[in-house]
């Protein structure tokens, strides 16, 4: 019997772009759960701190989509995973800012639909951190 | 304006119109205003007043009246008094210690300190006196310094009462003093954390014994929570012997200037309503200030329409607010108000004039004029007349911004302006 070995190469983000990438889950994650606290009390502060970890994920979501833009340039073949992963962060990013612009409405105005899109951008959060820390490309890179 | 934010205006104002509303519509006036429903893009819409010096042009006034600045180069103008003995004395500050909550507060704090002065508050009462009367206010002196943003003035019986950002304070008054003679004495303190809206507007009754402070709210509606409305949105009133105070009227959500009707000694004011609604809500208003009424603010508008950004309502307080009594149209800033006198014409003897300093919520700006509101009977009657125009120039370019406005009893019209830190009189012309 022969057993043939096939050997898979797998490329994983470096360290910075890895931590850029992971941020954003806790970082929108942390924005869902005051809106949901605000939705819940009024305790308008909660709705002040989801503002801000919605800026801060857009600031971490914006530089790891210039690193899953030098991979997309970098790849060969660029469809699947690279380009894959590049939208998904570009789309995470496009929604995350217009959540931004609806937690700049003033009190209750951000509801429901801020507590609506910030769970949406937590869930693509999620699914594009878990895609781009698995694997980034198959084969072929330089 | 630096290049760089010029563009960054620009690209806000282009990306805000693409979501804003109409281009023009026209903005209801008047005692029964029509309300469109409530609106707002992605983006509120701002549009920025862009300063340039008044150079050789002045603001357009009546027929039949002249315009002068009487004092430049002061320090932020807001409120001026016109003291028995002929002398103006200016009221300069800029106070608030709001404290940006969100990414928004910031970003709109940058943008919208475009379209003010970039001259540093005075905190002080600035005297201006035309000894022989011919119209040239040729002594300009410092009457007291080291106030807190002061704003409201009023006189009587021999008392000078100022309306500083925390507390109403008082100095005795000479006829012909050009200085205080020291320190004023506290009469109260006024609501201050925060200051949001900083200015305390003041009005007094005329036996002097009765103080009316417009105090307010500390947000546009309730973004910096319900619990720093304590005290917020209402007018005091306060006995002047002991400081003595109790709410007058409540829900008024930014009662920006307040004056006595003569004869009847009833409380006007101006109320600047709340902002991203759209462009023709809600309505500024002026308002005779009813004893224990409730205005509506934050959780209604004009009566009965409910305002779902402030949470958790209140369907008890929406159901007694009361609507104002004539409309100034939304957005225009109505910053000073004083009742007319016979002395300034025929056309002008019988109404208020008010000053509008000007919109940001709007993509077609509104305000930047003086107005005159006509009376009748002792109520608002008919179409606001424009008195002091030319602010905001065909140029798109604004030169000034009238604030406080106050008829002297010669028969003119003062006029503060704090984009131009100028003190503008209209006379009739002989």
């Amino acid at each position: 019997m022969t057993v043939t070995t096939t050997l898979t190469y797998r490329c994983t983000p470096g360290p910075l772009h890895a931590t850029l990438l992971a941020g954003t889950v806790p970082l929108f994650l942390g924005a869902l759960l005051s809106d949901i606290a605000y939705y819940q009390t009024y305790q308008i502060q909660w709705s002040n701190f989801a503002a801000w970890l919605i800026a801060g994920g857009l600031v971490f979501c914006g530089l790891a989509w210039l690193f899953a833009l030098a991979n997309l340039l970098r790849a060969e073949p660029k469809a699947g995973r690279p380009t894959v992963y590049f939208l998904l962060l570009l789309v995470t990013w496009a929604l995350g800012l217009v959540n931004a612009f609806e937690h700049a409405k003033d009190a209750w105005a951000v509801m429901p639909s801020g507590l609506v899109l910030s769970a949406i951008v937590t869930l693509l959060a999620c699914v594009t951190t878990w895609v781009g820390l698995t694997n980034l490309r198959s084969g072929g890179a330089q | 304006m630096k290049p760089s934010s010029t563009l960054t205006v620009l690209s806000m104002a282009m990306l805000l119109s693409a979501c804003g509303g109409e281009a023009d519509s026209t903005q209801a006036r008047g005692p029964d205003p029509k309300l469109p429903e409530p609106q707002r893009g992605l983006l509120p819409s701002m549009k920025i007043a862009e300063p340039v010096a008044w150079g050789e042009q002045k603001p357009t006034v009546p027929e039949g009246f002249s315009i002068t600045a009487i004092a430049t180069d002061l320090r932020i103008p807001r409120q001026t008094l016109v003291l028995p003995n002929g002398d103006i004395l200016v009221a300069e500050g800029r106070g608030g210690s709001a404290a940006k909550l969100k990414p928004k507060d910031v970003i709109a704090s940058v943008i919208k300190a475009e379209g003010n002065t970039k001259v540093k508050g005075g905190n002080r009462l600035t005297l201006l006196r035309d000894a022989d009367g011919d119209g040239t206010y040729e002594l300009k002196t410092v009457f007291a310094d080291n106030l807190n943003a002061p704003y409201g003035l009023a006189f009587a019986d021999g008392k000078l009462y100022v309306a500083n950002q925390d507390a109403l304070v008082r100095f005795d008054y000479e006829d012909g003093q050009t200085k205080a003679g020291g320190p004023p004495t506290t009469v109260t303190e006024l609501p201050a954390a925060i200051n949001h809206h900083w200015t305390k507007s003041l009005a007094i009754s005329p036996d002097g014994r009765s103080l009316y402070v417009g105090i307010g709210s500390n947000s546009n509606i309730t973004e910096r929570g319900m619990e720093v409305e304590i005290d917020r949105a209402m007018v005091w009133q306060i006995d002047a012997a002991t400081g003595a105070h109790k709410p007058y009227a409540t829900g008024l959500r930014n009662p920006t200037a307040l004056t006595i009707q003569p004869g009847s000694g009833q409380v006007w004011a101006v109320v600047n309503e709340r902002d991203e609604l759209g462009p023709d809500l809600v309505p500024d208003y002026l308002t005779s200030v009813r004893e224990g009424e409730f205005y509506g603010w934050p959780y209604s508008y004009w009566g009965q329409n409910v305002d779902t950004r402030a949470q958790p309502q209140n369907p008890a307080k929406v159901a007694a607010a009361i609507k104002p009594d004539y409309s100034l149209g939304s957005h225009v800033a109505a910053l000073g108000v004083d009742f007319s006198i016979p002395a300034m014409g025929e056309k002008y003897a019988d109404g208020v004039f008010v000053g509008e300093h000007g919109s940001w919520n709007r993509d077609n700006p509104v305000g930047y004029k003086v107005i005159f509101v006509p009376f009748s009977n002792g109520r608002p009657a008919g179409e606001p007349l424009d008195f002091a125009t030319g602010f905001r120039g065909d140029d798109g370019k604004t030169r000034g911004r009238p604030v406080g406005v106050t008829v002297d009893p010669k028969g003119a019209l003062i006029i503060a302006d704090d984009l131009a830190n100028t003190v503008w009189r209209v006379t009739r012309n002989k």
